[in-house]
């Protein structure tokens, strides 16, 4: 596949900051665009009294390749561009988005952004655009772009997958495996001056498999994936794509005997990894800065107050090499950070956009991400983990009498003003006269972010990172973002269930 | 480089037939092409500020090939907002090259006839209406912000109110000889306050949609409504796990009605991945519950004259006195089942057909809701759900919930922090209550239902 001779990016991985050297040329040689013309399209937004005004270039291309009923029966590609002109009055926002990439478009957009405020502005000089205040990562350096692999070498990958899965176990009746491929070029220029690009590449392995027990004609679903923005030939180990099989084939298998999990408050531990999901669910959203800069979150009023137990440290970092929710900018051209949210059980600090850090009186938290160039930057999280304690973990699951052992997660939601949280387990365990017993099914956890931190009683030595999987939606978009947790045990925790 | 002096003065159905020509150039059997082109505006008030004010210009070109193989046919979708000649030849060539390496399936391919010919005017948008301006639509958020903030001096801050306009015209061709395009309108109006402080807190919306603004519920409406079910959220309690009846507000019960539409979709039907894939023609829901699906409703937010494949929509009736009459299927899933496509084939430009419902409703039954709730004794009226607890492959149920607690059939308090649960299918066997006013914020509409037994989870 090609696209063109002035197509960089099989350039990107020769030297520092290529992400970002590859989104300037990019942008430059397809579009046309030069420094004075941003500058232009800058001061343009500018003749009315903002704050700040920013351009952002956007150009997406994903493909994706699904297999099912062991057949190939499509593969895709699909391109997304387009430029989207943001001004800032106070707490107001102008934006509008087009397209279409050339100078007429920017202009028309600039001059409805700016309408956002009704004052002319005071004639400063003219915007200076450079290649400024660039991002100091380079988290996903890359020889060769996941899209710019070809569509054989997909097709052969989930074919395997296809193969494999079929001959793990009679019961299995269905096998659908997808690959997901993106490369994604950004460019930002603001009123500062400041020009910054990245280009993030990102890959997706699924697979899910439906099992059936012909006896007592039940049927079930295991599902598993894995991703990150790191090299395609890394999902082609066969180490990596078997276990995820294995695993889809086992936790399929295994809710086919599960029993109906039990409802009421218990004890319940969480295994490592992606259980995570409970930071960002229940504590995550509630720290995003723009509903703390209104007031209407749960933690609005919680800066500096006890929010979780001791030993408890909760930290959102952007900075991890090839994770899924890693940045080398945000999409306000912010470098990301590791960001503290609690430390020792304290409330420490919030995530930011340009918007709100300046509203709240901090600086951006490198959290400024958006959808795409038809959406506008919100605070969002990256990778949001809890660090490890010194418990080992079969001493944090021994040490429960009765209760849950919920090892895998399904999707979760929170009410970010209440504070209330939800998430559905996957793969989970009773625990009875402390030990590990049978397999449950269908249940929901739920309970109070500001509260439930405050239930871990015990934290494991095992932290791990989830294996790339996570969407995060808000406000209608979603980006790609991960989670992690040591295994931890939580008091008292309300499990929604059927069977008494 | 994409010209827009060049893609304006081009009509809709124009680009279509150049893609569709495009395409064969490019060596493919067949294709079609989808072209989704509009503008929208959307803004929120917060308090008494303009939060934020979005308008664009949006176009995006769908494109889908099919070649002949070897018993059967392998295809290839793509997509670009770039419709400039040079663009568009680009992407045809990369489409036929993806459709030859993929594997050739027997189901696949186009409709091979009964394409729309003619249709009625479904009243998808007011022509007028492209003249208000954003302005006037901003006002509509100030006067919702403004009346949900004074309806009650515990109304004390806001995620605001929002507003929405968008016009659009879909074209769809294929190389079976269709091809048409139809405009429409939505718009619509949000508003969300929040009661009480602190760790009393609580937030609820009220919203309207609409083809035409003239359709939508009055802004200080939609303000009072949403303060009056934020304000009713105040000081909830968490109650015991037990048994009781669940009754679902209008809102919450459309869930379920959309719920049961994703089961009886022909792509999860063909995969098992629905529990009711093997029961068509059985008593899957209470012999009071009928449920349709009708794409030709006047002014209906899911109305459209042809589907995704350019088959006529029509009125597909999906559960007849609690029976499974009928699944939802395009060419292909039908093909797949066994039956003529419902005309339900969904088309995004980003994407293959799927199946989609278009107006889809539950029918009312002859009771209010204050009547449902006066023979509840002991009960629970479900105001909000959270989470994804629902498995469609086992029926499993179980999801976040909020609501009001119902004693000695009168609404007693407010409940939160509590789950329900049940099996879905058991669920729509035990629906013995349907209301009587069915309600349309969307394309999905329900009546308020009582499920006989479900198990709250608390405390």
């Amino acid at each position: 596949m090609s696209e063109g001779p002035n197509d960089p990016r099989t350039d990107a991985g020769e030297a520092a900051n290529s992400s970002r050297d590859s989104a300037l040329s990019f942008f430059q040689d397809r579009f046309d665009l030069d420094e004075q013309l941003l500058g232009a399209v800058l001061d343009t937004t500018l003749e009315r009294e903002v704050d700040y005004a920013d351009i952002y270039f956007e150009y997406t291309t994903q493909d994706s390749v699904v297999l099912e009923e062991g057949i190939v029966k499509s593969g895709s590609r699909h391109l997304e561009q387009g430029v989207g002109i943001r001004a800032l009055c106070g707490e107001r926002q102008g934006y509008a988005h087009s397209d279409e990439i050339n100078p007429e478009s920017m202009k028309l957009a600039a001059n409805t952004a700016r309408s956002i405020s009704q004052s002319s502005g005071q004639k400063s000089d003219a915007v200076a655009v450079g290649a400024r205040g660039a991002g100091s990562h380079d988290l996903y350096p890359m020889t060769l772009s996941p899209t710019d692999v070809g569509i054989e070498a997909k097709i052969d990958l989930i074919s395997q997958m296809d193969v494999y899965a079929r001959s793990l176990d009679p019961r299995i009746k269905q096998v659908s495996a997808s690959v997901i491929t993106q490369h994604r070029s950004i460019l930002v220029a603001n009123s500062d001056g400041q020009l910054v690009g990245d280009v993030q590449p990102l890959v997706r392995l699924n697979i899910q498999l439906i099992v059936e027990d012909p006896e007592k004609g039940l049927h079930e679903v295991g599902y598993q994936g894995m991703g990150g923005r790191y090299p395609f030939e890394q999902l082609t180990d066969p180490g990596s794509w078997k276990h995820l099989v294995d695993e889809a084939a086992r936790v399929a298998l295994l809710n086919l005997n599960a029993e109906a999990c039990p409802a009421g408050t218990m004890d319940v531990v969480l295994g490592p990894g992606w259980p995570g999901i409970l930071l960002h669910e229940a504590i995550g959203h509630g720290l995003e800065g723009d509903f703390n800069r209104k007031g209407t979150s749960a933690f609005s009023e919680m800066m500096g107050k006890r929010v979780a137990s001791e030993g408890v440290t909760v930290v959102d970092d952007g900075t991890l090499a090839n994770r899924r929710g890693s940045i080398n900018v945000d999409d306000e051209g912010t470098p990301s950070q590791r960001n503290v949210l609690i430390e020792d059980g304290i409330l420490v600090g919030y995530l930011t956009d340009r918007l709100n850090a300046r509203l709240l009186g901090t600086a951006p938290s490198g959290n400024g991400r958006r959808e795409s160039y038809a959406d506008l930057p919100m605070p969002r999280m990256t990778n949001t983990f809890m660090l490890a304690g010194e418990d080992d973990p079969r001493d944090v699951l021994q040490s429960v009498q009765n209760g849950l052992y919920a090892v895998s997660f399904g999707g979760g939601q929170v009410d970010i003003t209440s504070g209330k949280f939800v998430f559905s387990i996957s793969e989970a365990y009773k625990i009875e006269n402390g030990q590990v017993g049978a397999p449950v099914k269908g249940a929901t956890l739920i309970g109070n972010g500001p509260d439930v931190l405050t239930r871990v009683s015990r934290i494991g030595s095992d932290l791990e990172l989830d294996r790339g999987v996570g969407t995060c939606g808000k406000d209608g978009q979603s980006v790609p973002v991960g989670v992690g947790l040591p295994t931890i045990r939580l008091d008292a925790i309300t499990v929604g269930g059927t069977s008494s | 480089m994409s010209s827009a002096g060049e893609v304006a003065v081009r009509q809709n159905s124009e680009i279509v037939e150049q893609a569709l020509g495009l395409v064969k150039t490019a060596g493919a059997d067949a294709a079609d092409i989808v072209l989704v082109r509009g503008r929208s505006l959307e803004a929120r008030v917060r308090g008494e500020v303009v939060d934020f004010v979005k308008q664009a210009q949006e176009q995006v070109l769908g494109i889908r090939v099919l070649m002949n193989g070897k018993g059967g046919i392998s295809s290839a979708v793509t997509s670009t907002s770039d419709l400039a000649t040079a663009a568009l030849e680009q992407m045809a060539r990369e489409t036929v090259a993806l459709a030859r390496a993929t594997e050739p399936d027997p189901s696949a391919g186009l409709p091979s006839d009964g394409f729309a010919s003619d249709w009625p005017d479904l009243a998808l948008l007011d022509a007028d209406d492209r003249s208000t301006s954003a302005d006037a639509r901003i006002e509509d958020a100030r006067s919702a912000e403004a009346a949900a903030m004074s309806f009650d001096k515990r109304i004390t801050n806001s995620e605001g109110s929002q507003v929405g306009s968008d016009f659009s015209t879909v074209a769809y061709g294929n190389t079976a000889g269709f091809i048409g395009e139809y405009e429409r309108a939505s718009h619509s109006l949000f508003s969300e306050p929040i009661a009480g402080k602190g760790e009393n807190m609580r937030r609820d919306y009220w919203m309207t949609a609409s083809r035409t603004l003239a359709g939508l519920q009055s802004p200080a409406a939609v303000g009072r409504v949403a303060a009056e079910r934020a304000l009713r959220r105040l000081d909830a309690r968490r109650v015991p796990t037990t048994e009781v009846p669940v009754i679902f507000e209008s809102m919450q019960a459309a869930g379920l009605v959309r719920q049961l539409a994703g089961l009886v979709s022909g792509y999860a039907v063909y995969r098992e991945s629905s529990f009711l894939a093997k029961h068509l023609g059985e008593m899957i829901a209470a012999p009071s519950v009928t449920i349709i699906d009708d794409g030709r409703l006047e002014g209906g937010l899911g109305s459209k004259p042809f589907d995704g494949e350019g088959l006529p929509t029509r009125r597909n009736t999906i559960v007849k006195d609690g029976k499974l009459e009928k699944f939802l299927v395009d060419t292909y899933s039908g093909r797949k089942l066994g039956f003529p496509s419902t005309g339900n084939a969904s088309r995004g430009a980003g994407g293959p057909p799927g199946v989609g419902t278009t107006n889809l409703w539950l029918e009312p039954g002859s009771e209010t809701l204050e009547e449902i709730i006066a023979r509840t004794d002991r009960g629970l009226l479900v105001t909000e759900l959270m989470g994804m607890g629902f498995n469609p492959v086992t029926g499993d149920y179980s999801r976040g919930a909020a609501g009001l607690w119902i004693e000695n059939g009168e609404i007693a308090y407010p409940v939160e922090e509590i789950t329900i649960a049940g099996h879905f299918g058991k669920m729509l066997q035990d629906i013995d209550a349907i209301g009587s006013e069915l309600l349309w914020l969307g394309s999905v509409a329900a009546p308020p239902i009582r499920i006989a037994s479900m198990t709250v989870a608390g405390e």
